[in-house]
This record gives C-alpha cells, sequence and structure tokens, in this order.
C-alpha cells in the first residue's frame, strides 16, 4: 500500500506539467523521424500536426510553469516539422544512404567512445573540487603515447597502458600546480593543452618525421569482440540489426560501458565516492572528519588523466589507426561539455557523448547531399556543443568548491 | 561612478579573504601587477627556453648553435651596429617579417588581456581573428568603385566589427545563461575554422572567381592594401598595420584606465559581486568586454589580410595559431599595454625564427622547431601560474609577520 500512494504521490507532485513537456519534445523528434528510413512517410502533413501538437503541448507546460522544458518542446516542434518537410523533399536513395541506422549506430558509439572516456575522467576532477580544462591535451598524449606504445611493443594492450602512463603524468603536473601551487586551474589547464600540443607534435615529427606512423598490424589496433555478433545474430527478428550496429564494437568501447557502470558505483555507492563529492563540495568539513583533502584531489585529477589518455587511445589506436598533430582537435573540451550538460553523472554525461556522438557520425555521411557544403557539416559537433552548454535544456549546477584552491589549516 | 575620485577598485584584494580559500586568481595577479618590475616575466621567459633547450638537447642537437640559428633568422641583429653589407640587408628583411608577426601578436595578446582584466579568460582569439580575416578579405577583394582610403577603413571596420560579434556570441552566453567563456569560445574557434574552410574550399560561395580548382579566396585589391612603409611591398614589406598595433595598445590603456567603461571592466574582473553591489551591471560589462577584446582579434585579421596576405587559402587555415600565442603574449606581458608589446615582440621573433623560411635547416630542423615553440609557449603559460603563487606566498608572509606583530 505504501508503495502504491508513494506512487500515487509521485504521479501528483508538480512532476506532471514537466512530463506533458517532455512527452511534447518526444512527439516532435517522432514527426522528424516518420520522414527517415525505415518509415518513409512522404507527406509533409503528417509532420506538421505533429509538430503543432508538440508545440501545443510545450505551450501548455510554460503556462504551468516548467519554462525550460515547455520551451523545449517547442524547439522540438518546430524541429520536427522542419526536419519532417526537408525529409519528404529529400530522395529516398539518400536518405536510405544518411541514415543507414544501423551503421550510424555503429559510428555514434565510435565517436562517442573517446568522449566518454574523457567526460568521466572530467567527473572525478571536477567532483574533486579541480577544474579539469586540460582533458584536451590530456587526450593528446594518450593518442599520441598510445599509437607509439603499441607500434614499439607490439601489442595494442600495451599501447593502452603507456598511454594510461602518459596521461596519469600530464594530470600529475596539473594537480600539482592546482592543489600545491594553487595557480588559477583554468590557466594552468590552458597551459597543459599547449604543452601536449607541443611535446606530441615534436615526438611525432622527430620519431616518424614527415612520413607519419606506419600502418599498424593486427595485434598493434585495438580489436572487435568477434563472439559478440554471433550472439547477437541469435536474437530473433533485430538480430541482424543488432549484429550490424554493435557486433563491430570495438573493445575499447566495451570496457568503456564497463567503466560506465563501475564509475557510477563508486561516485553514488560507495565510500570513496562519498569522500570525492564532500572534498569537492565542502572541503572545510571533509578535512574536519578527517579526510585528507590534497590526497583525494591527487588521486581523482591523476585518475582522471589515465582515463582521458585511454579516449585518446582509443582515438588513435583503435579508430583512426594513425597519429596527426592535434588528432583530437577540441574533444577534450566536448567531453567538458557532455560532462556539464550531464550534471557531473556518468549517466548523463553518456548520453550527451552520445548525442555528440551522432552529430559526428552524422556530419560524416551528409556529404551525399552536396559535397561543398559538407565541409560546414563538420562544424555540427562544435555548435550543438554551444547550444548544449548554453543550458537551452537545462542548467546544471558544479560541485560547489569547484575550482578553488583549498588551503589546509 | 565617477572614475577621478573613486578608489582603485580590488584595492590590497590579496589580504581580504583569508580562511577557507585561497585568494582568487584576479586578486592574486593584482599583487602580481603591483609587484611590477620586470623580473618575474623575464624570469619566466628564461627558464622556458632553458627547459626548451633542455629538449634540443634530449632529441641530439645542440641547444646554443639552435638558439643562436634562431635568433639570426628573427632579424634582430639588424639593431646591431656592426651587422653590414649583406648581412644587414637580410636582416632588415627578417625584421620586417618578425615586426609583421609582432603587429598580429600585439592584437591578439590585447584580444585575451582586455577580457582578463573583466575577469573572464578568452580563448577564441583564434576564432575572431578568423571572422575578421574573413570580413576583410570578402570586402577588400570587392566593392572595386570604392575610392583607397574609404576601401581601407570600410574593410577595416566591418572586420572589426565582425570580431566583436563574433566574441560578443560567448560574452552573450556568459551574461544571459552563464556558459562558461572557455568552452563557447573553444566551441566557437572551431565553427569559424570549419566555416573557413568552407568559404573558400572548392565550391565556397567566397572560392576564388578565376580559378574554380584552386581552395583560395579572391585576391584583396590593390587600392585596398595597407600600405609598406619599411621594405619592398612585393617581398612583404612593413605595412602600416605596425602602427595600427601600436594605437590600439594606447587605445587598450586608455580605455581602460581613463574611462568608465574601463573602471567598470575591472571592478567586475576583481570582484563581480562587489561591483554588482556598487551599482555597476555586471551581465552588460560581460558583454561589452568580450565584444572589445573580439574587436582587437578582429582587427587584427583585418591588418593580416589587407597588410601582407591578400588572400585566404583554406589550407593556411588549419595552421594558424596567431589567436592562441595571443593568451601567451597576454599572459606574460601581464596584460598591461607595454607587457603585451614586448611579450608580442618575443613571440613574434620566435615564430619568425623558427620558420622554415628563416631558420637555417643544417643547424636545427624548422619542422621541430615549430613544436619546439609550442613547448616553450606552453611552459610560458605554466610558470604565469606558478609566479602567482610566488608572490602570494611571498604575500601571505608578510601577513602572518604583520598579525604577529599586532597580538
Amino acid at each position: 500500500m505504501s508503495t502504491l500512494e508513494a506512487i500515487g504521490a509521485r504521479l501528483e507532485a508538480p512532476g506532471w506539467t514537466r512530463r506533458v513537456g517532455q512527452i511534447g519534445i518526444g512527439i516532435g523528434i517522432v514527426a522528424c523521424w516518420l520522414g527517415l528510413p525505415p518509415w518513409h512517410v512522404r507527406q509533409p502533413a503528417y509532420a506538421a500536426v505533429l509538430g503543432i501538437v508538440a508545440i501545443a503541448l510545450g505551450i501548455a507546460t510554460i503556462t504551468g510553469g516548467e519554462k525550460r522544458v515547455g520551451w523545449g518542446s517547442v524547439a522540438s516542434g518546430i524541429f520536427g516539422i522542419v526536419g519532417g518537410w526537408a525529409a519528404t523533399r529529400s530522395s529516398v536513395g539518400n536518405l536510405e544512404t544518411v541514415f543507414a541506422w544501423s551503421a550510424l549506430i555503429a559510428a555514434t558509439l565510435r565517436w562517442a567512445t573517446p568522449l566518454v572516456f574523457a567526460s568521466i575522467g572530467g567527473m572525478f576532477s571536477e567532483r574533486s573540487g579541480v577544474v579539469n580544462i586540460g582533458l584536451e591535451g590530456m587526450m593528446l598524449m594518450g593518442a599520441f603515447w598510445g599509437i607509439w606504445g603499441s607500434i614499439t611493443t607490439g601489442h595494442w594492450w600495451a599501447g593502452v597502458l603507456i598511454a594510461m602512463l602518459a596521461g596519469g603524468i600530464t594530470a600529475l603536473v596539473h594537480a600539482i600546480w592546482a592543489i600545491h601551487l594553487r595557480a588559477d586551474q583554468i590557466v594552468g589547464g590552458t597551459a597543459i593543452n599547449f604543452l601536449a600540443l607541443g611535446v606530441t607534435g615534436y615526438a611525432f615529427v622527430d620519431i616518424y618525421g614527415s612520413n607519419g606512423t606506419p600502418s599498424l598490424t593486427g595485434p598493434e589496433s585495438i580489436p572487435t569482440w568477434d563472439n559478440l555478433t554471433h550472439w547477437l545474430q541469435h536474437i530473433p527478428v533485430i538480430g541482424d540489426f543488432l549484429a550490424n550496429a554493435l557486433g563491430g564494437m570495438s573493445v575499447m568501447t566495451l570496457i568503456m560501458l564497463v567503466l560506465l557502470v563501475v564509475s557510477s558505483v563508486v561516485m553514488f555507492r560507495t565510500p570513496v565516492g562519498l569522500r570525492i563529492r564532500a572534498v569537492g563540495e565542502h572541503p572545510r568539513a571533509a578535512d574536519t572528519v578527517g579526510i585528507s583533502v590534497y590526497a583525494v584531489r591527487y588521486a581523482a585529477v591523476t585518475l582522471s588523466g589515465v582515463l582521458a589518455a585511454m579516449g585518446g587511445a582509443y582515438l588513435s589506436v583503435g579508430f583512426v589507426h594513425s597519429f596527426n598533430q592535434n588528432m583530437t582537435a577540441g574533444r577534450g573540451f566536448i567531453a567538458l561539455a557532455a560532462l556539464i550538460f550531464g550534471k557531473w553523472r556518468p549517466g548523463g554525461a553518456f548520453a550527451a557523448a552520445l548525442l555528440f556522438g551522432f552529430s559526428s557520425a552524422l556530419a560524416d555521411r551528409l556529404p551525399a547531399y552536396s559535397q561543398s557544403a559538407a565541409v560546414l557539416f563538420q562544424a555540427l559537433p562544435y555548435v550543438l556543443t554551444l547550444i548544449a552548454v548554453a543550458g537551452v535544456i537545462g542548467r546544471s549546477i558544479p560541485p560547489a568548491a569547484v575550482g578553488r584552491p583549498y588551503v589546509k589549516q | 561612478v565617477s572614475d577621478a575620485a573613486a578608489p582603485e577598485p580590488g584595492e590590497s584584494p590579496g589580504e581580504r579573504k583569508g580562511g577557507d580559500h585561497a585568494p582568487s586568481p584576479l586578486a592574486r595577479f593584482a599583487i602580481w601587477q603591483r609587484a611590477g618590475g620586470i623580473v618575474v616575466p623575464l624570469l619566466t621567459a628564461v627558464l622556458a627556453f632553458l627547459i626548451g633547450g633542455l629538449v634540443v638537447l634530449g632529441t641530439g642537437s645542440n641547444p646554443f648553435t639552435t638558439y643562436k640559428a634562431i635568433f639570426n633568422g628573427t632579424g634582430l641583429n639588424w639593431l646591431f651596429p656592426w651587422v653590414t653589407g649583406q648581412g644587414r640587408t637580410l636582416a632588415a628583411l627578417n625584421l620586417q617579417q618578425t615586426l609583421l608577426i609582432t603587429t598580429t601578436l600585439i592584437l591578439t595578446g590585447l584580444a585575451v588581456a582586455f577580457a582578463f582584466r573583466c575577469g573572464m579568460f578568452n580563448i577564441g582569439g583564434q576564432g575572431q581573428y578568423f571572422a575578421g580575416a574573413y570580413f576583410a578579405v570578402w570586402v577588400g577583394s570587392s566593392l572595386a568603385g570604392l575610392p583607397s582610403v574609404l576601401h581601407i577603413f570600410l574593410a577595416v571596420t566591418i572586420a572589426t566589427l565582425a570580431g566583436a560579434a563574433f566574441a560578443g556570441i560567448a560574452g552573450f552566453l556568459k551574461a544571459t545563461v552563464g556558459a562558461h567563456e572557455v568552452i563557447t569560445t573553444i566551441m566557437l574557434n572551431w565553427i569559424a575554422f570549419w566555416v573557413g574552410s568552407y568559404l573558400f574550399g572548392l565550391g565556397g560561395p567566397l572560392q576564388n572567381s578565376h580559378q574554380s580548382f584552386v581552395p583560395i579566396s579572391n585576391d584583396v585589391l590593390d587600392k585596398a592594401k595597407l600600405p609598406v612603409f619599411w621594405g619592398d611591398p612585393l617581398l612583404q614589406g612593413l605595412d602600416v598595420g605596425f602602427f595600427i598595433a601600436i594605437g590600439a595598445l594606447v587605445v587598450y590603456w586608455v580605455v581602460l584606465n581613463r574611462t568608465t567603461l574601463g573602471y567598470q571592466v575591472r571592478a567586475v574582473g576583481f570582484n563581480p559581486e562587489a561591483a554588482r553591489y556598487g551599482g555597476i551591471n555586471v551581465p552588460r560589462n560581460y558583454v561589452y568586454a568580450m565584444a572589445i577584446s573580439g574587436a582587437f582579434a578582429g582587427l587584427a585579421g583585418a591588418v593580416d589580410v589587407l597588410g601582407w596576405q591578400f588572400r585566404i587559402s583554406q589550407n593556411d587555415i588549419p595552421v594558424s595559431t596567431v589567436g592562441f600565442i595571443g593568451i601567451a603574449v597576454a599572459l606574460l606581458g601581464r596584460n598591461t599595454a607595454v607587457g603585451t608589446f614586448f611579450a608580442a615582440l618575443l613571440f613574434g621573433a620566435l615564430l619568425t625564427g623558427t620558420s622554415t623560411r628563416h631558420l637555417n635547416a643544417e643547424v636545427f630542423r624548422p619542422d621541430l622547431a615549430g613544436n619546439l615553440t609550442q613547448i616553450i609557449q606552453g611552459l610560458i603559460v605554466l610558470f604565469v601560474g606558478a609566479d602567482l603563487l610566488i608572490l602570494a606566498v611571498w604575500n601571505a608572509r608578510k601577513k602572518v609577520r604583520l598579525g604577529r606583530s599586532t597580538a
């Protein structure tokens, strides 16, 4: 009975206006989706009707007091009408090429994997109260030393380990600057990014010269897990689709998924996580009950570098199979945006990383429409990140002590 | 707010906050600034060059001959009276190159410095520079009927406004929804990057109208080019853009130190809460400061395009890093006008001296040297952070002594 009461109370809570708005957002997305494979509705009227419903629900939500969700629903409705209309204008052939869902999902996961690693790393650092703008540089270090390690040793896993070491050392510099030297963490992080760019560029030119990294042999690049495809194919009806979408998943992507669960449990269900969060929210209080603020912060920042470097190593060793200067191209910052967008939680960061990954995957396929404009589509993930950081969907509140050095008394 | 009678904002900010947290970076920065002197930035640079030398040594080259070759490539040996004859002619050519890059770096440095004085970290100088450059090349290569002076004025003004508007996006987002300017400006950099690749790429709207298979813009018309006052206009002599940059330094100083706007910007930079309490509209100042920052960067783009580049190639866009070096320039120059000039000269010389055209390849490989510049730049930014600490500790020691004597 008490459970039922609780559920009832939950339904009657002011949450219902939110729910209406969320349904509106969903309807707007469906409006656009109807025009795409596999449905191929060629009548723009359906999208228009659904879009108007979404806008109406949005307006209802705004009048109900939930402004952000309401505006989100209105925007989603407009997006649905425009997207649905655009889909009916374009040829079925083009749509099939661009929106091959299984390939899109596979590409989304590939693009999202490095972002999730860096995001989770950023979460540990920021939850402990240290801003980590240097994620970009740590990823880059991981990308270079990862591929160097796997070429030198001949084993991809050794490359990843060396990348983790390099990322950890880079992060340790940031930690010393942020914690003991009490330097401005944003200036320090920027310095890390510059340094990583210089160090990897210098070593890359010095070691590999103008030829670039040699092509990776079998054991040097990160493998996929073949059994997965087999198992997925045995699932009835959607088996083939799943095998195409998820079967080619890299081992690093699987590690990423495990990391997601582990980091979530550690951060929110264990004493270790409680300590990290306490240090990030109120270091003085944490210090008073005997938690070493410095030790926790050093560990968290170093871990963030190790994880970001894993993302970088996946990018070079597992995805692109080569290294070029500044190859991370702002992904550390996108990961940071995913973290903010995901409200400093692993699940939220994962969802945001999937969104950014999807936009990258889509940008890769849009050249089917126009070769010259294809270049412009490459800006899509960055535009989306900008919109996300602007907080259209919802404002997120960082840990209270983030960015502030702690002085022991 | 009257600026004449008002006390310096954030007077002794280092001592104000004690207890839980260290003083804010800007408060510490203020101490650093009043500590004055050229010693600390000099030490920073020397230390960075020292470590850079160790890197050179570690990879099997002689750091002394390397640095000497880089120095000779900068053309700064023109200042030595004993360099004569052909050496002097070559040095003059090199120095013109150095000063051309110094011009750009002064402006991109100011773009970072101005926002910094308002408590914001503008990493978007590169994107704002691109915004200015794109508009400058567009205006400069069209409007054939316009008289020369008017054409130059129009191109420079539109480019400056474009930079201001582009940076204004980040300022607006910070002022309205609190989006952190570091992330938004980085994203704007990449947006500017891809927009430029689209504009000047094959089939793009601003791609060359005569050569449809070359990813390059139209050339700036002769009458829209900035006049060259030292050297051969055909060999990239030094143009009047150098004086524009010097003028910008003066404007920077005057606006910050002698206007109400500058007073408000500095007040917000020292302590936004106190500024708000004092009746200053903090969000508006964020937008203004960011827009003015972007204006400097946009002007840099215009001066580059109208002064010596005359066109934008799609391949040049990924190579350009002047906006990022502006960060090191501003930090090393302590965000002051004079400091920015000398820091820009240092980095301008370093960039010229390590370029493929100027560095003797037998002494040190130029492709390595470019990355060496990047390392030195990173080290300088890193040590600037440590500099703040040295003075904070020094200040804290003084405070402890003071506390003991009054107790």
